[in-house]
């Protein structure tokens, strides 16, 4: 017993020191670690932005090669001939313009009832299936525009496809039109109240006036979202090689002339789809371009 | 009435107050009242729709779904010729490429966004968002484009054979048989590309409802910055994390024209990730020009009942569980 006192005192010392010691090493190793594991995150972000980067590259290297005149002016084409894409382009427009149509008035009148009737129940529950109706595959939208239009006349159209765009542009709309009407200040609207106005001409010329370049933008997004949709035209606008202008009619677009020709054997078309992938994205990027400029120029002050 | 009685009384009686106030109010609360009643409609149409929506699909499967039942789900027949149809090879491909999608792309984009909204330097995180961001932008078919183009002979000719020569995982389920090139595994790597901005945006806006204190005390205690992140923002911030994986599983079963033009598309149930396969919505992209006879195009239809329920179900789950860290957040 005694005769542990002396070591114990020692193994005392030398427990503290081995524990400092030990903290330092542990405080070493933990900084490490730290290290580590933001260097990691640095790495994710390298990785995430890597497949961008390679899409484009391919997108720019072998699309740029294969756009020209013709691309623009002329219909699809058999192989060995040379043709474009002009009616798909035209198609897709037609396309956007029906969903438009029908998207923008039903977006935007339900985004403000939304934003007026904020925490009403009715409101909630039409905010959450805006969400549910967003989160719906598009192909699931396809058969149902299908279903109720193409299926009872028996034969494809324009109108079809712009009602399953429709379909998937409304949620969007909706969300984009409440966010931007819950910005404006209620004490402009409480202005407008105070100078006479009624409540649904303050809602209107003040309120929705002053969130017009917000929803602008908004309805501007959900345009470039659904000029690059495919799996909803399949069996809606199902593709044409010609040109159509009529919303009874089978019509072509851009995007299922690209997965046509993407599939086929065909270099040559293999070609033209590239060259149809980078228009695409272009005019996609140029639409999301163009939603930040309406924000920021014309409409700058109105936002404040 | 109202109007037409104050007009002739103020015809009548010219040296009475003028109408027009009464009047402006009277017109200004029906104009209130067919205001409401019209936005009110606007957003009664999203339930209808939705419930039109749900309906109508249902009713096209129905023959389907009423001639082979429940097991329609559960069989893996898929004989146009004789019209036997089941979906249980294209229910696996969706969840097996779903899978493969979220293992890949959830660590990327968990990183990332802890990246943007702790780590990164200033002038490079608008940058790295605005790209990270642009993924969602590029359509589907771009994706399928690439995908087949080049992704798929990229794999075929350089990542498959690392894994059965170099790591010699050929003789394991995972990785048997012959590598066409348009497989499983394409189709979950073009996933994860395409869910990645999705997950990666939901956690960024979670980590941003993250109390600044509960940083702020972890470093306190003598948390390193990377303790900061996993004992105090990470836990705080789970649930929504975990509600925008879910929102990227939404988004991966859905996925349609990308996947179709690399996974393969066979009726066929392998365990194999390098076999070619098929999911619901392909099925239905791929399939529907080919359809010939009624039951077959009602068997597509009935998949895409399917795959609604199993979207509105993914969703509201997700929904939920970012909507309630954001009370968490708000809360504290």
């Amino acid at each position: 017993m005694t005769a542990s006192a002396v070591p114990r005192r020692a193994a005392h010392r030398s427990y503290r020191e081995e524990l400092a010691a030990s903290t330092q090493r542990t405080l070493a190793r933990r900084r490490i670690v730290s290290r580590v594991m933001i260097g990691l995150t640095y790495l994710a972000a390298v990785l995430a932005t890597l497949p961008l980067i390679l899409i484009l590259y391919y997108l720019i290297r072998v699309g740029a090669s294969s756009v020209n005149w013709s691309f623009f002016t002329k219909i699809p084409a058999p192989v060995g001939e040379q043709g474009g894409m002009a009616n798909a382009i035209v198609g897709t427009g037609i396309l956007v313009l029906i969903a438009s149509a029908i998207g923008l008035p039903v977006g935007i009148g339900a985004g403000l009832y939304l934003a007026e009737q904020r925490g009403t129940k009715l409101a909630n529950v039409v905010r959450f299936l805006s969400d549910v109706l967003n989160g719906l595959p598009s192909i699931v939208l396809g058969i149902f525009a299908w279903q109720v239009l193409v299926r009872p006349v028996k034969h494809f159209s324009a109108l079809a496809g712009g009602v399953a765009l429709a379909a998937m542009m409304i949620p969007l709309v909706t969300r984009a039109t409440e966010e931007m009407i819950r910005l404006v200040p209620v004490s402009m609207r409480e202005a407008a109240l105070a100078l006479g106005y009624p409540k649904w001409r303050t809602s209107l010329s003040v309120v929705l006036r002053t969130a017009l370049p917000g929803i602008v933008t908004g309805a501007l997004v959900a345009v470039a979202r659904i000029a690059g949709e495919t799996a909803p035209l399949l069996f809606t606008a199902f593709g044409n090689s010609f040109w159509s202008f009529s919303p009874a009619q089978p019509i072509a677009a851009l995007p299922m002339q690209i997965y046509t020709y993407a599939i086929s054997p065909y270099d040559e078309w293999h070609a033209q789809a590239w060259a149809g992938a980078l228009v695409l994205l272009t005019l996609v990027l140029v639409i999301s371009l163009a939603a930040r400029f309406a924000t920021r120029s014309r409409f700058g002050l109105g936002g404040d | 009435m109202t109007d037409v009685s104050s007009a002739i009384a103020a015809r009548a009686t010219p040296a009475t107050p003028p109408p027009s106030a009464a009047s402006r109010i009277e017109g200004s609360s029906r104009g209130d009242r067919v205001y409401r009643w019209a936005t009110t409609g606007f957003a009664l149409l999203i339930p209808i729709l939705l419930t039109f929506i749900a309906w109508e699909v249902f009713a096209a499967g129905w023959p389907a779904l009423k001639r082979f039942g429940f097991s329609f789900f559960f069989t893996s027949d898929w004989d146009a010729v004789n019209e036997h149809f089941g979906a249980a090879p294209a229910i696996f491909g969706t969840i097996v490429s779903s899978i493969i999608a979220l293992v890949l792309a959830t660590p990327l984009a968990v990183g990332v966004a802890i990246f943007l909204s702790e780590f990164a330097p200033t002038w490079v995180r608008q940058p790295v968002a605005f790209l990270v961001d642009l993924l969602a932008a590029i359509p589907s078919v771009v994706y399928g484009l690439w995908g087949i183009l080049v992704m798929v002979p990229m794999l075929r000719d350089h990542v498959i054979p690392f894994f059965k020569n170099t790591l010699h995982l050929g003789d394991t389920p995972l990785f048997s048989g012959p590598a066409y090139g348009p497989s499983m595994l394409a189709a979950g790597c073009i996933l994860a590309i395409m869910v990645l901005p999705y997950i990666s945006a939901v956690t960024r806006e979670v980590l941003a409802a993250v109390p600044r204190s509960q940083r702020e005390a972890a470093l306190a205690l003598g948390a390193t910055r990377w303790e900061m992140i996993w004992d105090a923002v990470l836990p705080f911030a789970r649930s929504g994390i975990i509600g925008g994986i879910i929102l990227g599983l939404g988004r991966a079963l859905g996925e349609t024209m990308a996947v179709t033009m690399v996974i393969g598309n066979r009726h066929e149930i392998s365990a194999s990730l390098i076999a070619p396969g098929y999911t619901m919505a392909s099925v239905i992209a791929n399939e529907f020009s080919e359809a010939t006879n009624d039951v077959h195009v009602s068997a597509l239809m009935a998949i895409g009942a399917g795959l609604l329920v199993v979207a509105i179900v993914v969703n509201a789950i997700a929904r939920w569980l970012v909507w309630q860290t954001g009370r968490a957040g708000g809360g504290q």
